[in-house]
C-alpha cells in the first residue's frame, strides 16, 4: 500500500481566545488576524516539511485548495506542487485537488495539471473534489443549486481535453468553447490518475465507482467516525460487482508518534486541541449552503463535519477522548502501529494519508513526528494488501530502493 | 378557511404548481418567500375576503416540481406566465413578499399585462452595499428568529418556529425547509441583483411598496429605491418587522385593499 503525507498548511497564530470572540475560521475570518510576515515564513517551513516527507521516504505528498479559511492556507494547490516538482524527484505529487466548478473555465484545471505532470514528469494525481460548501457557495459565490452539475460538466471537460486526439468543440451548459485544444498534453496516458475527494454523499460513491477513480474520505474525526462512510463506499462498489481492490480508497488519519504513549500527549496535545478547537471552529450557518447537499444524501442521513453539531461534540473533547474516539492516533510506536493496522483493515484503505503537522504544530515537532512515524510506523504497515494491483498510482512515482 | 388544492401540470408535466385558491372577486395571485411554510395564512384569508387568491407552491417546494429545469429569474418568469395562462388568468393582481415580491415584480417587468395592480412587501432584487440584505437562507434558527420577527417571543412567532416533537416529522420538516430554501436560493445566490433595476421601467400596473419599520432583513433604505425605480409606485410604511404579512395581516391587508379597491 501506499503512504502519502498531507498537508493543510494551517495558519498557526490565532490568538488564544479566537473561537470565544470570532464566529468562523472559514469564510469571514477577519484579517486583522493574518500576518503576512509570518505567513510568508510559514509557506517555507511547510514546503520544508513536505520535502523531508520525501526524504524519509513518503510514497506521496498532498496539497489541496481551500478558501478564505485560516487552516488552510492553500487557495491553489497547484502553486505548492509546481514548487514540490522542483524540490522532490522521486514522491507522488498529488494534488486534493482543485475544485472543478470554481475555475473559469475548467480548461485552466487540464492545462495546469498538464503542465504539473510534465513538470513532475509524470508523477501528478489529479484530484477532483466538488469542493465544500464554504469553499464554492461561500469563498466563490457559486450557486449551490448548480454546483453539482457545473462539476460533472467541468470534468467531462477536462477528460475529454486530455484525451481527445483533436481539437473539439465543447458546448457545454455552463462553459462553451469553440476551440477546446490545450497545449500542452500531460505526461501519463491516457491521463493522470484521478482520485475523488468526497465528504460523504450517495451519488459520490456510486460516480466514482462507476468511472473507475479513486475515492478519498479526507475526514478530521478518524476511522472511527471513518468507517460507516467507507462502508457505505464498499457497499456501492459491492452492488456494483466491482472488484474490491483497497487500492480505489483513499483515507486521511490525523498521527502523532512519540517515543512512549505518556510523551505523545506531552508534545502533542496542545497542537491537537488547537486544531479541533480552532482550525474546525466553522459558524453554523456557513456549514452548508441550501442545496449543497442533494435531497437523496439529506435522506441518507449523512450530517456535515462541521457547524453547530459538530461544534457541540468537538467542545467537549480532551486529549483522552481525541484518542478513544479515534480522532487521532497517537501514542509510542505500538500503540500507533496497533491502531493504524486497524485502521487501514477496518476502512480497506490502499492510499493512507496521514497528516502529521497539526494545528499549531511548529516545524521542529512536525519533523520529529514525521521522521518517528517513517522509521518506527511506515515500514510496519507497508506491505499491507499484498497482491492487489494499484492502477491509480501515477507512473512516474517511485519508491525509494 | 381551507384553501382548494389543485395541481397544474405544465410542459407535459416536466413542470407542475401545486396551486391553493379561495375566495371571490377580481383574481390576485401571491407569491411566497423562503420562511413560509404551507402556503396558507391569515393574511391570504383576509383578502380572500373580495378577491379571488391564488398562492401557488414555488417549484421545488411542496407539490410543485420541475425546479431543476430553471436555471434562471428569467426562466422562472416565464414558467409563472405559463402558469397565470394554464389557470386562465389573462391578468391579476400580483402581490409578494420579499422572494415573493421580486417574483411579482419581475412578472410585471417583462409580462406588463399579467398585472393589474403589483404590491410588493418588502422585496428583494436590488442591492446596496451599504444595507446589504440579511441572508436569510442561511441564518441558524436563533437568529433567524430575530431578524424575522418583531418579537421572536409573540405567540405568532412561536408557532411558526414550532417543529415537530416526532422524530421522522421532525426530520421531514428540517428537510422542507432545506428544499424550500434551496429552490428558492438557487434564483438569488450569492447576490439577489439579477438585473431587475434594468426592467422596472416597464412596469405599467399601479404599485404599492409596503415595508415594516423595523424590517431586520430588508432594511427601510430599499423602500425609497423601490418607490424611485417604479414610477408612481406608492409606499406605505407600517409598525412591523419582515413578517409583517403574518405580524399584523390586519394590518396589511386593509392597506392593500385600500389600494386594490
Amino acid at each position: 500500500m501506499k503512504i502519502c503525507f498531507f498537508h493543510l498548511m494551517p495558519y498557526r497564530f490565532l490568538p488564544e481566545d479566537f473561537e470565544a470572540r470570532y464566529r468562523s475560521v472559514w469564510v469571514d475570518v477577519p484579517h486583522s488576524l493574518f500576518d503576512p510576515e509570518k505567513t510568508s515564513g510559514l509557506y517555507h517551513e511547510y514546503l520544508d516539511e513536505l520535502q523531508y516527507a520525501e526524504q524519509v521516504g513518503f510514497d506521496g505528498l498532498c496539497v489541496n485548495e481551500h478558501h478564505n479559511n485560516a487552516y488552510g492556507l492553500m487557495p491553489s494547490p497547484n502553486l505548492m506542487a509546481a514548487t514540490l516538482t522542483r524540490r522532490t524527484s522521486r514522491a507522488a505529487v498529488v494534488v486534493l485537488g482543485n475544485s472543478l466548478a470554481a475555475y473559469n473555465p475548467p480548461l485552466r484545471v487540464a492545462e495546469e495539471f498538464a503542465m504539473l505532470d510534465l513538470l513532475s514528469r509524470g508523477r501528478l494525481v489529479a484530484g477532483f473534489p466538488v469542493g465544500t460548501s464554504m469553499d464554492t457557495n461561500f469563498a466563490y459565490g457559486i450557486n449551490p443549486a448548480t454546483l453539482r452539475e457545473r462539476y460533472y460538466e467541468a470534468h467531462d471537460l477536462v477528460i475529454q481535453a486530455w484525451t481527445r486526439p483533436e481539437m473539439f468543440s465543447f458546448n457545454g451548459k455552463y462553459t462553451q468553447i469553440r476551440y477546446a485544444n490545450i497545449w500542452p498534453q500531460p505526461l501519463q496516458k491516457p491521463h493522470p490518475p484521478v482520485w475523488i475527494p468526497g465528504g460523504g454523499s450517495v451519488e459520490t460513491w456510486e460516480w466514482t465507482a462507476k468511472m473507475d477513480y479513486v475515492y478519498c474520505y479526507l475526514s478530521y474525526f478518524g476511522y472511527k467516525r471513518g468507517k460507516a462512510t467507507m462502508d457505505g463506499f464498499w457497499d456501492v462498489v459491492g452492488r456494483m460487482g466491482v472488484e474490491d481492490n483497497p487500492n480505489r480508497a483513499g483515507f486521511l488519519q490525523l498521527v502523532c508518534v512519540a517515543d512512549t504513549d505518556a510523551e505523545a500527549e506531552r508534545l502533542y496535545a496542545e497542537h491537537v486541541h488547537y486544531f479541533y478547537q480552532k482550525c474546525l471552529h466553522v459558524w453554523e450557518g456557513f456549514a452548508e449552503a441550501p442545496g449543497y447537499r442533494t435531497l437523496k444524501t439529506m435522506q441518507a442521513g449523512i450530517r456535515p463535519q462541521v457547524g453547530a453539531e459538530a461544534r457541540r461534540i468537538r467542545q467537549s473533547l480532551d486529549w483522552g477522548k481525541y484518542l478513544d474516539a479515534g480522532y487521532v492516533i497517537a501514542g509510542g510506536p505500538e500503540t500507533v502501529r496497533q491502531q493504524l493496522t486497524e485502521c487501514v483493515q477496518s476502512l480497506r484503505v490502499g492510499h493512507l494519508m496521514v497528516l502529521l503537522q497539526i494545528g499549531s504544530m511548529p516545524k521542529d515537532l512536525t519533523l520529529h513526528n514525521t521522521a518517528l512515524f517513517a522509521k518506527e510506523v511506515m515500514p510496519h504497515i507497508r506491505e499491507l494488501w499484498p497482491g492487489y494491483k494499484d492502477r491509480w498510482w501515477p507512473s512516474g512515482a517511485t519508491r525509494d530502493a | 378557511m381551507t384553501p382548494d388544492t389543485r395541481t397544474v401540470a405544465l410542459r407535459d408535466g416536466g413542470l407542475t404548481f401545486e396551486l391553493l385558491s379561495a375566495g371571490r372577486g377580481a383574481p390576485l395571485v401571491y407569491f411566497h418567500s423562503f420562511h413560509e411554510r404551507g402556503g396558507w395564512s391569515p393574511f391570504l384569508d383576509r383578502l380572500a375576503a373580495r378577491h379571488k387568491v391564488y398562492a401557488p407552491f414555488h417549484p421545488g417546494v411542496a407539490g410543485s416540481t420541475g425546479v431543476d429545469a430553471l436555471e434562471d429569474l428569467f426562466d422562472l418568469t416565464l414558467a409563472y406566465d405559463e402558469l397565470l395562462e394554464a389557470v386562465g388568468l389573462e391578468s391579476a393582481h400580483l402581490l409578494g413578499h420579499f422572494f415573493g415580491a421580486m417574483v411579482a415584480a419581475e412578472l410585471g417587468a417583462v409580462f406588463p399585462r399579467r398585472a393589474r395592480r403589483l404590491v410588493l412587501v418588502s422585496p428583494l432584487g436590488l442591492w446596496r452595499d451599504d444595507a446589504p440584505s440579511t441572508d436569510i437562507v442561511v441564518l441558524p434558527h436563533d437568529d433567524l428568529m430575530r431578524v424575522l420577527w418583531t418579537d421572536p417571543q409573540s405567540p405568532t412567532a412561536r408557532q411558526w418556529a414550532m417543529l415537530p416533537e416526532n422524530d421522522a416529522e421532525n426530520v421531514a420538516a428540517q428537510i422542507e425547509s432545506v428544499q424550500r430554501r434551496s429552490a428558492m436560493a438557487r434564483f438569488v445566490w450569492p447576490i439577489p441583483d439579477k438585473g431587475i433595476c434594468k426592467r422596472l421601467h416597464r412596469i405599467v400596473a399601479p404599485t404599492l411598496v409596503v415595508w415594516g419599520d423595523t424590517d431586520r432583513v430588508n432594511p427601510l433604505s430599499y423602500a425609497e429605491e423601490w418607490q424611485r425605480r417604479i414610477k408612481g409606485a406608492a409606499l406605505s410604511v407600517l409598525p412591523g418587522g419582515h413578517m409583517l404579512i403574518h405580524e399584523a395581516p390586519d394590518v396589511v391587508a386593509s392597506a392593500v385593499e385600500g389600494f386594490l379597491k
